[in-house]
């Protein structure tokens, strides 16, 4: 018996073996859609350096894409302090960066004093400028650190997601890395090439180090045609976001398109509000109408436009934070039906009337506005046109006007010479406070009015009032108390009028295994060291 | 050659018929969405099949093609009406005119004309219906083309200037006028006839490329450059072949405009 037992145990450990060989090696590639600006991951701010950070840098903490949940990296554990200013991390021990320096809370404590240098200016650093005051970081023993901010932190370790530790003492700077890849090769224009770190500190469940994969190599690559074809030649492996059309076409040849459900970038018109916008009196009345804004949000047939427009790949919104968002959106808010007797109801609230299939205002104007948006994006001009038609029905005449973007950003930035716009806003934060710069009156992306000295109406106000007490407090159930009735105040006065979240869509080739596709970015490698290729595949798709 | 001619005229008359009685044989508006059959294939109902929008694309082409066939000529008219006043006339006069004139059209032909009516386009008034957006569109392409066309009149009336016929007019005491009048402009007629059908498919391009870059004709007007942008992307056309029709109308109607001028007004 024990003879069998043994060669079973044998046959399972070769199986083992055998499989965890077969996960090995391999050179996965995908596109970028543009040069990276930086490689040091600080001063990340852009897509295409962020997706070297997220390949190359060690964390201490990772918001998990698919859970949502926080887990621990290169901390073993943390803890903040019960009014949000400081965090407390217990590190892992006996690990090294790619170029064999051994890392320790000293090379936390650098990094975070790099951070906050005012003369770096980090868009990372800034998300965690509370207040004036500087940022104290304290190594309390090798293997643990704490940072103290002057100010609250609303979200604190959340942010954490995005530091990568840098090395304090290492001569290769920022290219002594934590993370599953180093940097190996880059051809400006051509490949940006990532290869295995053999010190990356993960092992799997069988002991075996990760990553799996030998490299990464990221084409630069900026046409999305040209992106598709490639991966239809099986030249690349991954396509992180795709649009309806391809997905369509790519998911009639193969498997490979993949649709994770309803994702968090938003598509949304606005009314220009701007008192000294160069617009008539009696538009300025109808655009800042909270009566008129509901009629025609009431009177857009949303499902019609996403699935129509996006065939299906799009979920009408709801508001200012999607169903995606699983923590911070508020549930009680449903979709704003598609009514065009209940607009017409609303619009009668304001004294306008239907005159033989023409809405006229008290004062017998027309009602005709302009729609601008940017020319290139399909999915935006059918939109516009479909909403063209749905307001016809309400006896309103809807006008699209494609422009350049830099002719329609100096217009809703600098002239406000315009009437609405619809523009989408791609929102890869979980945290609300990511948006404070689109709902405080006084803020830039303030876009229905921007930049107020004092708020313009009563709502703003409350909506000010509101961000700033949900920044300024570490309780979550607070937080989110706050955040679902700034929802609520913008669902009721609709200063945007949200249409549809998009679905989020990507590509991944059967070659590549234990991939699964999140809506939060990076979606399709967001496991990258979890990710291996299975090389039959591979040379099949390649040949 | 005499053939060729004769089905090119044929089908310039045919087109440009059945765009003109688009209302009677068009099936649907051209902006009517029946959002239920989007992207559609040919079918007793839509026989061209549906767009993205489940716009009846037969009628579309239909409405596109007129708009683009009845406007190309009078932006074409407009560009060669600036071109007689501007190099016509400079090329006469001669002297610093005539230096003013040159200038100013090799001060125009090198201007990237794309990105100077993307400029133009943008600051435009807003609220304007698609008709009107249309005519503007027009107006700008024939206002910003004149240019080649001129420096080839400047030329002709410089050389008809010093031509015996017109020193000897001038030598009988005719006014600048009349000489203009009487001998330039019949003699530069036939090149006129030849730069403005030339001009035609040379604005019906510009329009379908600023269509396909979405700064055309606003919707739901459909002109052939908003109808050339369904093609854009990765193979788009493989799966609905009927989406290149807009595209071989052009071709062909291109192609016989060069057909129809006579092979002497281009020699002349």
């Amino acid at each position: 018996m024990r003879i069998v037992s043994n060669l079973r145990l044998a046959f399972i450990l070769a199986f083992l073996t055998v499989a965890a060989m077969a996960q090995s090696g391999g050179e996965l590639r995908f596109c970028i859609h543009a040069e990276p600006k930086t490689f040091n991951p600080l001063l990340v701010g852009d897509d295409p350096s962020e997706t070297v950070r997220y390949l190359t840098g060690g964390v201490l903490l990772r918001i998990n894409r698919v859970t949502q949940q926080i887990e621990p990296e290169l901390a073993k554990s943390w803890k903040v302090s019960p009014d949000g200013r400081k965090i407390t991390f217990k590190l892992r021990t006996g690990i090294y960066f790619s170029d064999g320096t051994p890392f320790s809370a000293a090379d936390v404590a650098y990094t975070m004093q790099q951070l906050m240098d005012p003369n770096l200016h980090s868009p990372t650093g800034d998300q965690f400028r509370s207040d004036a005051g500087k940022v104290e970081t304290t190594v309390l023993a090798p293997d643990r650190v704490a940072i103290m901010f002057p100010a609250p932190v609303a979200g604190l370790d959340r942010l954490f997601d995005q530091v990568a530790i840098m090395s304090a003492t290492s001569q290769k700077k920022e290219l002594a890395v934590l993370g599953p890849f180093y940097m190996a090769d880059y051809k400006p224009g051509v490949y940006v090439l990532l290869k295995r770190n053999p010190n990356y500190w993960r092992h799997d469940a069988f002991g075996k180090q990760l990553p799996y994969l030998d490299a990464v190599r990221l084409y630069i690559q900026q046409n999305r045609d040209l992106e598709v074809m490639r991966f239809v030649r099986g030249e690349v492996d991954l396509i992180n976001t795709l649009d309806a059309e391809y997905f369509e076409k790519l998911a009639s040849q193969s498997a490979a398109a993949h649709d994770a459900g309803v994702g968090f970038d938003t598509e949304q018109i606005w009314f220009n509000q701007v008192p000294s916008a160069p617009l008539p009196a009696y538009k300025k009345a109808w655009f800042t109408s909270t009566n008129f804004r509901r009629a025609i949000s009431q009177a857009i047939n949303r499902e019609d436009l996403a699935r129509v427009v996006f065939r299906g790949h799009a979920h009408p919104a709801v508001g200012a934070i999607s169903p995606a968002n699983a923590f911070w959106f508020n549930s009680k808010l449903k979709v704003q039906p598609y009514d065009p007797d209940g607009a017409l109801h609303a619009l009668a609230q304001d004294g306008f009337r239907l005159d033989n299939g023409v809405l006229r205002d008290k004062a017998g104007n027309k009602v005709e506005f302009s729609v601008i948006t940017n020319s290139g994006n399909k999915y935006r001009q059918l939109m516009a046109t479909m909403m063209q038609q749905d307001l016809a029905k309400i006896g309103v005449r809807l006008n699209v006007v494609t422009l350049d973007f830099p002719s329609l950003i100096e217009r809703i930035s600098h002239s406000f010479n315009y009437e609405s716009c619809l523009l989408g806003l791609v929102n890869d934060d979980l945290d609300p406070n990511a948006q404070m710069n689109v709902w405080l009156s006084s803020a830039s992306d303030h876009q229905w009015n921007p930049e107020q000295k004092t708020p313009a109406t009563a709502w703003e106000a409350e909506l000010d009032n509101l961000m700033r007490a949900q920044a300024s407090t570490t309780n979550p159930k607070k937080r989110k108390q706050y955040m679902d009735r700034v929802q609520e105040i913008v669902f009721e006065q609709n200063p945007f009028i949200y249409l549809v979240n998009k679905d989020g869509l990507s590509a991944i080739s059967p070659s590549v295994q234990n991939a699964s596709a999140s809506v939060l970015r990076p979606q399709t490698y967001w496991n990258i060291d979890e990710l291996w290729l299975q090389q039959a595949q591979v040379a099949k798709g390649r040949e | 050659m005499k053939t060729a001619r004769s089905i090119s005229i044929a089908l310039l008359v045919v087109v440009c018929a059945a765009s003109l009685l688009a209302n009677v044989f068009a099936p649907a508006s051209y902006s009517a969405q029946f959002r239920d059959v989007p992207d559609s294939p040919p079918s007793k109902t839509h026989w061209l099949g549906t767009d993205a929008l489940g716009r009846d694309r037969f009628s579309r082409v239909l409405y596109g093609t007129r708009v683009s066939l009845l406007l190309a000529p009078a932006a074409a008219l407009i560009s060669t009406l600036l071109a007689v006043v501007i190099g016509g006339v400079a090329g006469f006069l001669g002297g610093p005119w005539e230096r003013i004139a040159l200038w100013t059209t090799d001060m125009f032909l090198s201007l990237p004309w794309i990105f100077l009516l993307i400029a133009v386009r943008a600051v435009l008034p807003l609220n304007v219906s698609p008709e009107i957006s249309i005519i503007i569109t027009f107006s700008l392409l024939g206002i910003l083309g004149w240019a080649p066309c001129a420096r080839v009149l400047c030329t002709s009336s410089r050389e008809l200037r010093d031509s015996d016929f017109v020193l000897q007019a001038r030598a009988s005491g005719l006014k600048t006028t009349r000489v203009l009048a009487m001998h330039i402009v019949p003699n530069l007629a036939p090149i006129l006839l030849a730069q403005f059908w030339i001009s035609i498919p040379v604005f019906i391009l510009a329009e379908a490329n600023l269509g396909v870059l979405g700064l055309g004709v606003a919707e739901p007007l459909p002109s052939w450059g908003s109808l050339l942008r369904e093609l854009q992307g990765y193979g788009t056309f493989v799966d609905q072949p009927c989406q290149l029709a807009a595209l071989v109308l052009l071709v062909i109607v291109v192609t016989c405009f060069q057909m129809v001028l006579p092979s002497k007004e281009f020699a002349s």
